[in-house]
């Protein structure tokens, strides 16, 4: 059956399905701008010994991370509407995954919210514990996740996944999942450096350093295992040389990030580690199009983008609507961030 | 191979039945919490509004006392509500790919329009009291309390096209078989839509409602925080007084509306079996679902009355309808509406009572009334829950009514021991988190509304850098 045929109309040249996964591809990129400075923030506090330095880490992300996270609901709904097969097969098939993730997701905010209402030391320390577990499981698993839809599942021809429970956890899945980790570990870290002063200060560009080292050698790990090992999401950069350019401003853009932290110009660090997150997602969706979710059974089995987009009607309804949304999430966005900017100041109503 | 197969229908029954019950589990838990966030915003909004418009610190005292509450149940509403949506596609595989085209739609309306809305104002609500102006933090409190409205909006919209399916056509047969999007208004404005949308927003401004009645009144009972408290309840106890009577209207009309859309589940409400005969309405009672008959106190033909305003009006009955096409727990659905309907009349008698006292300027000296209203918080939330109870269970054996059946709605992929792993998870993180929200609760109502005229500034490291040395 052709699918493509089924989707005529066009925006700017392109197919309400393509549209779309551009669209779900932007949601998901601003969501591991966003939530992945506090989820890398989070994944540094056990390292703040005193008590002031983490309750100013913990409110650095504290009027944001909620709306944050709302992108990862947002994105969860992009792909329920926009790909329903796709979003039924990866959620029921990645079961046990996702459970756990939404575990880790209710511990964090829990531990977020609930840390600072009582004075007890143990307290404290449990909720400080499970803020940091949370937050580097969550990143974790955000890899792991991406890692198996880059490498395709066992999916039958009804497109249900039929591989045993634990088949998530492959090796790929452990090296983005640790990339991953590292990669907000020093999105968070460069977030925190923008938000504290003084010694506190010192100590965070300190961590800044440390990981970009390990962002930087898990980056090439992970690179190096998907030339190799991951052939399909590299062969549309062998087959249009042109496309090249886009990891080298990948690699631009991470090159830079020292040599700004270097300079302490945090703000522009910021911005390339925001711009390296964007990049590697356009690299994934290259490699990915137009398979969403390869089968790793039958190639006839993949689910593409057409396969298993909503109708061409609902897509069009759905466009206007983020054409509309869109703005209106950038203003609120603009106003939380504007009305916090600058370095956190603790008063009655912080956590 | 048949033994075989005998053995995949017994796994595949046990996990529409687990996947069943760790839906009904997760989606009523979630449900404590985003009622109060709708309920408790609005009288945020009127607190912060009167501060505002009069400058009277009593207001300013009661708007960020209850902020400091909501932001609890706001923050436990987002983490849960992010389990409801992944469970569609966790759990739900084919439910998702049925509904998908439609339910989409709404559910990324409802985080465009509404989730973003109401969690990016949320830190200025919360943390923004002495970083933004007084005119920008009420726009803030708006813009949450809004956002979780909208939220209503969109996700009651996409559970009403589940009870009363409209606006679509159906593609492709067999497994393939889905539901795709026709008329977009059609399938937002489907039968039942408005009435549930009234019904859900006004149950949760009784839930918001009576737990601020249920503090104040508490407060009033130890002679604490006099003022505020009386200042709360005045504006309290008309809110819910009105809201209440409005329920009943909402109701009556949704009722009618399940009797034109959804005649089996009307059946199951009043345990009415006989086909085409008066139906009677009961004020409280037991199906005897074995003799398909129904003990309790009743108004003799009240239903058909209440539907056609005669009291010989046929209504039909459950026998009308073919044995796998109509509830099979008919009891259950009976008492959870009974029970909802029984406390909606008696969360009107205490608010209205209470009000009339209120007016007369005698409330403050009925102790047992104010009694009543410290436990009257609970009230508004059972309903909550049994409404939904009522409404879910009166729709099976569909998940999409006349649709699709639950039972060829689950995900195929998950097997039974991975379902009764992600059960104990949530069994155990949610009682937790039970647990943990009563004890902080309690301990901001005990600590009470600041007094600010008499607050030490000092911030709050110098006491706790001193809990670590100790």
């Amino acid at each position: 059956m052709d699918y493509t045929s089924m989707y005529s109309a066009t925006l700017f040249g392109l197919d309400y399905p393509t549209l779309w996964f551009l669209v779900v591809g932007g949601v998901f990129s601003g969501y591991a701008i966003l939530d992945g400075f506090d989820l890398g923030a989070g994944s540094l506090h056990l390292f703040f010994k005193k008590e002031e330095n983490r309750r100013i880490a913990l409110n650095a992300v504290g009027p944001v991370w909620d709306g944050n996270e709302v992108w990862l609901v947002i994105g969860g709904g992009a792909l329920f509407a926009g790909f329903p097969d796709l979003y039924a097969t990866l959620f029921s098939g990645l079961y046990v995954p996702f459970m756990l993730f939404v575990a880790l997701l209710i511990f964090r905010a829990v531990s977020i919210e609930f840390r600072s209402k009582e004075k007890m030391l143990w307290w404290r320390k449990l909720w400080d514990t499970t803020y940091m577990i949370s937050s580097s499981g969550l990143s974790i698993a955000l890899g792991a996740v991406l890692a198996n839809v880059l490498e395709g599942m066992p999916i039958n021809e009804a497109g249900d996944y039929v591989g045993n429970g634990w088949d998530f956890l492959s090796p790929y899945a452990i090296i983005i999942g640790l990339t991953t980790w590292a990669l907000f570990m020093m999105h968070g870290a460069i977030y925190l450096a923008l938000k504290t002063q003084g010694a506190m200060y010192e100590f965070v560009t300190l961590w800044v350093k440390r990981s970009i080292i390990f962002f930087i050698l898990m980056f090439l790990i992970a690179s190096g295992y998907t030339m190799l090992f991951v052939e399909h999401m590299v062969a549309p950069l062998k087959e249009h040389p042109v496309l090249l350019l886009l990891p080298l401003v990948a690699l631009l853009s991470i090159a830079n990030i020292p040599r700004l932290a270097e300079k302490r110009k945090f703000t522009l660090a910021f911005v390339f580690s925001a711009l390296t997150v964007s990049m590697l997602f356009i690299l994934v969706a290259i490699g990915l199009f137009p398979t969403f979710l390869a089968s790793t059974i039958d190639p006839a089995y993949n689910i593409t983008v057409y396969t298993s987009a909503a109708s061409e009607k609902t897509l069009g309804i759905m466009l206007l609507m983020a054409s509309i949304g869109a703005p209106l999430v950038g203003l609120y966005t603009f106003i939380v961030y504007r009305s916090f900017r600058g370095k956190v100041k603790l008063d009655e109503h912080s956590y | 191979m048949a033994p075989l197969y005998d053995n995949r229908t017994i796994v595949a029954m046990s996990v529409e039945i687990l996947s069943r019950i760790q839906f009904a589990f997760t989606v009523s838990f979630h449900y404590i919490y985003p009622p109060l966030s709708i309920g408790l915003g609005l009288l945020m909004v009127l607190f912060e509004g009167s501060y505002l418009r009069t400058g009277k610190e009593v207001y300013h005292t009661l708007a960020r006392f209850w902020t400091k509450i909501f932001a609890l149940t706001f923050g436990i509403g987002v983490a849960t509500g992010i389990v409801m949506e992944f469970e569609f596609g966790t759990n739900w595989a084919a439910y998702s790919r049925f509904v998908g085209d439609i339910f989409g739609s709404a559910l990324a309306a409802e985080g465009l329009f509404a989730f973003a809305l109401e969690s990016g104002f949320l830190g200025i609500l919360l943390f923004g009291w002495n970083r933004v102006s007084k005119g920008m933090h009420f726009i803030a409190t708006l813009g949450v309390w809004l956002g979780s409205m909208f939220s209503a909006v969109w996700i009651v919209v996409a559970n009403s096209w589940q009870q009363t399916p409209a606006g679509f056509h159906l593609v492709g047969h067999g497994m393939n078989v889905r539901a795709e999007v026709t008329d977009f208004w059609a399938m937002v404005f489907n039968p039942s839509s408005v009435d549930r949308l009234s019904h859900t927003w006004i149950g949760a401004f009784l839930a918001g409602g009576f737990l601020i009645i249920s503090v104040h009144a508490w407060y009033l009972l130890k002679g604490k925080h006099i003022e505020v408290s009386k200042k709360a309840l005045q504006i309290a106890i008309p809110f819910v007084a009105v809201v209440s009577l409005a329920q009943l209207f909402t109701g009556h009309h949704s009722a009618e509306g399940v009797a034109k859309n959804q005649p089996a589940k009307l059946a199951a409400l009043e345990g009415h079996y006989a086909d085409t005969a008066a139906a009677d309405m009961y004020i409280m009672g037991w199906v005897d679902q074995e003799n398909q008959t129904v003990r309790g106190l009743k108004v003799p033909g009240g239903l058909s009355f209440l539907l056609d305003y005669d009291f010989e009006h046929p209504v039909p009955g459950l026998n009308a309808f073919a044995e796998q096409d109509r509830p099979k727990q008919v009891n259950a659905v009976f008492q959870f509406y009974h029970l909802m309907v029984a406390i909606g009349m008696a969360l009107i008698g205490i608010s209205l009572l209470a009000w009339w006292l209120l007016y007369r300027g005698k409330l403050w000296e009925h102790k047992w009334l104010l009694r009543v209203l410290v436990w009257s918080a609970i009230l508004p939330q059972l309903a909550n829950q049994f409404g939904w109870f009522a409404a879910e269970m009166g729709r099976q054996p569909w998940v999409v009514y006349g649709l699709l059946r639950t039972s060829d709605a689950f995900s195929l992929a998950v097997s039974k021991q991975q379902l009764v792993f992600s059960l104990v998870l949530f069994a155990v993180i949610y009682s937790l988190l039970f647990s943990l929200f009563i004890y902080l609760l309690n301990k901001k109502i005990v600590h009470g509304p600041e007094d600010r005229t008499l607050r030490d500034y000092r911030p709050k490291q110098a006491s706790t850098a001193e809990i670590y040395k100790s």
